[in-house]
């Protein structure tokens, strides 16, 4: 029997101003019944679009070329927008990338999930709401009488996703295609919706699931690919490809996974070989030892911080300190209170009760004025480096806002960018021209240009690529040696947070559950909540 | 309820963009060259006796700060005054010319915004390169040509060559294509503006994307989904519609010689009839309010987001 989806030679090229862009260059695959295939990349590798034009919609300006793609034995290389229109959501679901603002916000949640329904004609008008309430029960939705009703920002990132997937399904597509599934959600409910969408092979349809994630797809995919630059580079069943990579990429990729056992190591090449340079990394090199920590030498205490906004308290009675030259990890799902603590630390939100001592000095509850000679002892980096920069500043401005005038401030620029790896024509650059992870670099150069003794980090890793996280992360590793800086480590990402912290911080609806060094936290938790995050962390087993 | 809440804050803020227009309107016409009392005598016989009289009748002897309270007062009470021009009351005056004002504009913006949507949602999308090149540039030029002149090259055209339509006067719906159409163009291409743009970026939103992977129809992608996003930023213009629509009528009735409210306030100004400009000026920001406080609760129907118990 042939294959639900086969692909061969697969090129999508685009026209650009700055010329023709090859997204896929000649990719081959094939998705059976009952069979779930991932698809592996970082951003810029392909993934999507490839997915894209499985329905037709690779985008504008688009050019599709290919030796074979059959879609339910049909050839779909000739088709039309009309007969695309008919192969969406009846041959082929698309779970689009980025729940969050992917159902429409103006709409209720039932109309789009009956969108599906009465574009292909598939119930009458009547019985369409009671298809919709049974669609929504079927992913687990909770009340979904209810939940049809309502809009999609009353609904969770979680129920929001389950929502995207009960209109993908609706069409009942031999082929689900999923993007990015579980981007923008907590670990608790990444791990449900894998769990979703692995059920619906039960019922023969394939599954064809884009991440940038290995350790993702890794739990529910039969097959993995991995993608870079518009090509496969490897592909094979998923357990070989995690004990015994083959490509330097996918062996690349693997090491970068921050984790327990790369605790104190490298995840990536050293910060002088950068972004395209795929030297095989096969044993991970130590980092710098980190800086002595000295426990009664308290950089910052906090003590019974309790905020509230209306009539939520979203972070209550919490206490914790910060030891010179330690970092301390912050953990928490999404509305836990993280960035708001790290908020009320910097003195940037002013705390309902409780006090924030930093440097030995009152750092809360006193006037901006107080507090602005030893500001610069305390910096941020936040998630959206572009997001904290003046859009007119150049790079150079942007380090040296942080600096003491001085004949000399170009050339401490220009160290302070040679230490977090950039090179001096990045000078004159504007932010937005540059890349994730060079941004998120400037940000640091910024953050150490006056030698703080704390950096608060609020999820500094989280939007970049996989081995750029790791690059930044060894940075990070390598100046905390360095400088002796403190770091208050926030994450969502328990092995980023254990790869780095010292000491970790479990947070739950505002509260502190559980507290202490990492080893003793993630290998015998004792709270509950720490445990089911630790059970939904998807983990490679892999033989390095 | 803060639906309530919103609805009493915005009435609050229409009161004082009312006493303000009012104000200003006082102020200017009081700094205007010319002397009330040769407004009020007009044409009529002018002897020392008439003028005295006519300033015992009017109290126009008083302090002007007295004065304008006390007109701030009679407005309050909903009296508008006398005109001095007319010698009748200021609210028969335009009570008379109200409606053919207000059919005038109300087939103008119906027009326009059928006109704008239409266009938009044929133009939009990135496919249609050409008709939306064509389409922007026409737009461009309705909204820079001064409305007279869209209403002269009307008239010249369809009226004195083709003689399709009349060329003056208020007698029948004919009389009203021109002038309604002359008013409705750059409404049209300032809308057709912004809807397009809106479409277009609510064309690049994730969601449309679902909807197209759902295997729904473009156009009905377009309407459904797309054209309710590009309303909201439209909706917003509301208060500048009813301005342009406002002053946009006082040009196209003396181009085509309609009777009207644009004809009365000319006059009223021209002439320093002050209760008369004054009530003018009273009912537009009054309008405003109203049309402001309407996109206000639009937003709330369009936007459930913005609903919030």
């Amino acid at each position: 029997m042939a294959p639900l989806l086969a692909v061969e030679d697969l090129h999508v090229t685009f026209d650009s101003p700055t010329g023709v862009v090859e997204a896929v260059r000649g990719v081959s695959f094939t998705v059976g019944a009952g069979e779930c295939v991932a698809v592996v990349g970082e951003s810029g590798s392909g993934k999507s679009v490839t997915a894209r034009t499985l329905v037709g919609l690779a985008g504008a300006g688009a050019r599709v070329r290919a030796a074979r793609l059959d879609l339910a034995d049909r050839d779909v290389r000739s088709y039309r927008p009309r007969d695309w229109r008919r192969v969406r959501g009846r041959l082929a679901g698309l779970v689009t990338q980025d729940a969050l603002v992917a159902l429409d916000p103006l709409r209720t949640v039932g109309a789009e999930v009956g969108e599906v329904l009465a574009a292909h004609d598939i119930v009458g008008r009547r019985e369409r709401a009671g298809r919709v309430v049974h669609l929504l029960d079927e992913v687990h939705v909770p009340e979904p009488g209810r939940r049809a009703r309502q809009y999609p920002h009353q609904l969770s990132g979680g129920l929001r996703q389950r929502a995207l997937i009960a209109s993908a399904i609706a069409g009942e597509p031999a082929l689900l295609i999923a993007d990015e599934p579980t981007t923008a959600l907590d670990v608790t409910v990444q791990a449900q919706i894998l769990r979703l969408l692995a059920e619906r092979r039960a019922t023969g349809a394939g599954l064809l699931l884009i991440s940038h994630d290995l350790a993702v797809v890794a739990q529910v995919a039969d097959r993995v690919l991995v993608m870079r630059d518009g090509r496969i580079v490897e592909q094979g069943p998923t357990g070989r490809l995690l004990r015994a990579p083959q490509h330097p990429y996918t062996r690349q990729l693997l090491a970068a996974v921050p984790s327990a056992s790369s605790r104190g190591r490298r995840l990536g090449e050293p910060a002088q070989v950068r972004d395209g340079c795929a030297v095989p990394v096969l044993r991970r090199t130590p980092l710098p030892a980190r800086p002595v920590v000295r426990p009664d030498d308290a950089v910052l205490d906090a003590v019974g911080l309790t905020r509230r906004y209306g009539p939520h308290t979203v972070v209550r009675d919490v206490s914790f300190r910060v030891a010179r030259g330690e970092t301390l990890g912050l953990v928490g799902e999404s509305g836990s209170g993280k960035s708001t603590i790290a908020r009320l630390v910097a003195g940037l939100l002013a705390a309902d009760a409780g006090t924030v001592t930093f440097e030995s000095a009152r750092w809360s509850g006193v006037p901006e004025r107080t507090r602005r000679p030893l500001r610069r002892r305390l910096q941020l980096i936040c998630q959206d480096p572009l997001g904290s920069f003046d859009p007119r500043y150049t790079v150079g401005r942007v380090v040296a806002e942080n600096l003491d005038p001085g004949p000399d401030r170009t050339d401490r620029v220009l160290a302070l960018l040679h230490r977090v790896g950039l090179g001096p024509d990045l000078l004159h650059r504007h932010p937005r021209s540059l890349s994730g992870g060079q941004r998120q670099r400037v940000a640091i150069a910024r953050a150490i240009a006056p030698r703080p003794s704390l950096i608060i980090c609020d999820e500094p890793v989280s939007a970049l690529d996989v081995s750029i996280q790791a690059q930044v992360l060894d940075l990070l590793g390598e100046l905390r040696a360095a400088d002796g800086t403190a770091l208050l480590f926030i994450s969502h990402d328990l092995g980023v947070v254990h790869h780095l912290a010292d000491r970790v911080l479990v947070l739950h609806d505002g509260v502190v559950v559980e507290q202490g060094p990492v080893g003793d936290v993630f290998s015998y938790p004792r709270h509950d909540h720490t445990r089911s995050l630790l059970d939904a962390l998807p983990t490679l087993v892999t033989a390095g | 309820m803060s639906l309530l809440r919103a609805v009493a804050r915005r009435v609050a803020t229409g009161l004082v963009v009312w006493w303000a227009a009012a104000t200003a309107a006082y102020l200017a016409l009081l700094a205007a060259p010319g002397d009330t009392v040769d407004s009020i005598v007009g044409d009529g016989a002018d002897t020392p006796q008439i003028r005295a009289q006519i300033i015992a009748e009017w109290g126009l002897d008083r302090p002007a700060v007295g004065q304008y309270l006390d007109y701030l007062w009679r407005l309050a009470g909903g009296d508008l005054g006398r005109s001095y021009l007319r010698q009748r009351p200021v609210a028969e005056v335009i009570g008379e010319q109200l409606a053919p004002t207000a059919t005038l504009a109300v087939t103008a913006a119906g027009l326009g915004v059928l006109l704008a949507v239409t266009v938009a949602v044929g133009t939009a999308g990135r496919r249609r390169r050409w008709p939306r090149r064509v389409s922007s540039g026409v737009e461009l030029l309705l909204v820079s040509t001064p409305s007279f002149l869209i209403g002269i090259v009307l008239l010249s055209v369809l009226s004195f060559r083709y003689g399709l339509f009349p060329v003056a006067g208020d007698q029948g719906p004919a009389a009203l294509v021109l002038p309604a159409v002359t008013l409705a163009l750059p409404i049209a291409g300032l809308l057709a503006q912004v809807l397009r743009d809106g479409l277009d970026r609510a064309w690049d939103e994730p969601f449309v994307l679902t909807a197209r992977a759902r295997g729904v129809r473009e156009r009905t992608v377009l309407l459904r989904h797309a054209l309710r996003h590009a309303l909201l930023p439209a909706v917003t213009l509301a208060g500048w519609l009813f301005g342009i629509l406002l002053g946009g009528a006082v040009i196209v009735e003396q181009v085509f010689g309609r009777p009207g409210l644009g004809q009365v306030t000319l006059n009223a100004v021209t002439s320093k009839d002050m209760p008369v400009v004054l009530a003018v000026v009273t009912l537009s920001a009054a309008g405003y309010v109203v049309v402001n406080t309407a996109a206000d609760l639009t937003y709330l129907l369009v936007d459930p987001r913005l609903r919030r118990s």
